[in-house]
């Protein structure tokens, strides 16, 4: 996957999506800008994480999905014939509601995903400790445990341990990162604090965050989607959807009228 | 206004009268293993020497010590243990980790249930059928220790799989996602989390094959044999065996004798089982989550 010069991250064509009997997602064209942060927002069950959750394929696991239609990765189709799962995780990370470390130290959660891909050829420990620490730093964690890396990663508060698990998806070098509501176990100085780093990474990724927070979407991506019912309504810079909004339901909707 | 009405004082009284009978169930419960342990002592703990544990039945086993037998069953527990335990263990992973919800998954765990639940003497029926005749392996240790193994092997994949399952879904979840395979993810996240578990339920295995007797019987436990096993292929003497034996078969045995015998076996048993309560207990308060 050497295409970084491809404008979008991730394009969709008409993606469909079935749970069983139920369509959850209709018709989604989508072209996700590579390293903007792009929200996407709307009432529960709307698709937004059917959707998240499509791009790197672990909708799947549920044994009754099915899929129609075609998610292009960096210009590369994540549902063609010869693509191995394990490649398309390295490429698009996922940062889930609940923080998830390990049970291990901190050190060893940041170099996990990095030592699951490492093969043969295994680092020293200089240069692990390089990534460990490039990682800490990007997530804006690195001052807070630098003194404590051998600690168990469960020690940190929420806001620490979210951080972490963004942490530990960069040593593999992704090219996507997937958030699924990443604030939404944080209080409120926890969530102004990851927001805070996530814009940090804002163009050395691209960034897809699930959120059920306008003020979020509003103060931390680039681009917004609105999704309703299983359908985009709405895709356009978020400064523009918050203003003049182009749809009635999206109006409705940012101004409260439902949620 | 707040005082208790009749209805009140009704309800009370029943309250008190079932705790009550649920108390004296429980004392019932316990009442058995305390006599057990009491006759036992009593009886059996005069005979009990280094002599008693480190010598060979002498006078038609009507004194002596046990040491034959002792070694017998150390032998016959860790032969069985090294069958059972890698294969216990493999299953219980490839049930709860790999294997699809589907009818043959739950037809395997049905059997698995099924198979915990056959007497112990089918066991022995079958293993001299299977180990001693068609394997060709004569009553032996191994005959002996491979129809324990079969008995044992559904105790310890359900221990098994029960504390695999005790490891939370959302560290596989997090393993997955970065991209770790299944035997990756089982090998740094969900063995480390569950060894504890899984040697608890290993020891208490180990005690409860200590026990049995109907199963090596006719497979590999020796009536009386002076020596001590020198390979899996010999015959060996076992406590349990030995037990029933001057229990019941030989005559002039002195009334000590067995309680001696039955003394040390359960002390065994009750050892091994408070070593994988005690494992477990530091195991767990080291867990990290």
């Amino acid at each position: 996957m050497a295409s970084q010069d491809v404008a979008y991250a991730i394009e969709t064509e008409a993606l469909n999506l079935w749970y069983g009997t139920f369509q959850a997602l209709f018709d989604i064209n989508l072209q996700i800008k590579q390293g903007r942060i792009t929200s996407m927002i709307g009432p529960s069950g709307c698709g937004k994480t059917t959707f998240l959750r499509s791009v790197n394929r672990i909708n799947e696991r549920l044994g009754y999905v099915r899929t129609t239609g075609s998610i292009e990765v960096l210009g590369h189709d994540i549902y063609g014939p010869d693509v191995e799962l394990v490649q398309i995780r390295k490429q698009v990370g996922m940062v889930f509601q609940r923080p998830n470390p390990l049970p291990l130290s901190i050190r060893k959660n940041v170099i996990f995903g990095y030592r699951l891909h490492e093969g043969p050829h295994r680092l020293g420990k200089a240069q692990r400790d390089e990534i460990v620490e490039g990682a800490l730093r990007q997530v804006l964690l690195w001052d807070e445990v630098k003194d404590r890396l051998n600690r168990p990663a469960i020690e940190l508060s929420l806001e620490e341990q979210q951080k972490l698990c963004i942490a530990r998806l960069l040593p593999v070098k992704p090219a996507v990162l997937l958030m699924d509501e990443p604030c939404s176990a944080l209080d409120p100085k926890g969530t102004e604090a990851v927001e805070e780093m996530i814009w940090e990474l804002r163009g050395r990724y691209t960034i897809l965050i699930v959120t059920h927070n306008m003020a979020q979407a509003r103060r931390a991506s680039e681009e917004c989607i609105f999704m309703l019912l299983g359908k985009v309504i709405e895709h356009t810079p978020t400064g523009e959807l918050f203003v003049t909004p182009q749809n009635r339901e999206t109006a409705d909707y940012i101004e409260g009228r439902y949620g | 206004m707040f005082e208790a009405s009749d209805l009140n004082i009704h309800n009370q009284r029943a309250e008190k009268l079932w705790r009550l009978l649920f108390l004296m169930m429980t004392l019932l419960l316990i009442l058995p293993v305390l006599i057990i342990l009491g006759v036992l002592i009593h009886k059996g703990g005069p005979m009990i020497s280094i002599d008693f544990l480190f010598t060979e039945p002498k006078d038609g086993m009507t004194a002596g010590g046990i040491f034959p037998a002792l070694v017998g069953t150390v032998w016959l527990v860790a032969v069985a243990l090294l069958a059972s335990v890698p294969v216990g263990v493999a299953a219980a992973l490839y049930l709860s980790e790999y294997a699809p919800d589907n009818w043959l998954t739950r037809a395997i765990n049905l059997a698995i249930i099924n198979l915990a639940g056959v007497p112990s003497i089918v066991h022995a029926l079958f293993g001299v059928g299977a180990f001693v005749l068609f394997f060709r392996f004569g009553t032996s240790i191994l005959a002996a220790s491979l129809t324990l193994a079969v008995m044992t092997l559904p105790v310890v994949i359900v221990a098994t799989r029960e504390s695999l399952q005790a490891v939370p879904q959302a560290f596989r979840e997090a393993c997955w996602n970065m991209g770790a395979t299944r035997w990756q993810t089982i090998r740094k996240v969900v063995l480390p989390n569950s060894v504890s578990g899984i040697l608890t339920g290993i020891i208490l295995e180990v005690s409860r094959t200590a026990g049995e007797t109907a199963p090596i019987m006719f497979t590999g436990a020796a009536f009386f044999l002076p020596f001590l096993p020198q390979s899996v292929f010999d015959q060996t003497m076992a406590m349990s065996l030995h037990l029933f034996v001057i229990s019941t078969q030989v005559p002039g045995v002195p009334e000590a004798l067995p309680f001696g015998v039955a003394l040390v076996l359960i002390t065994m048993v009750l050892v091994m089982n408070a070593v994988s309560i005690a494992f477990r207990m530091v195991l767990r308060s080291k867990k990290k989550w």
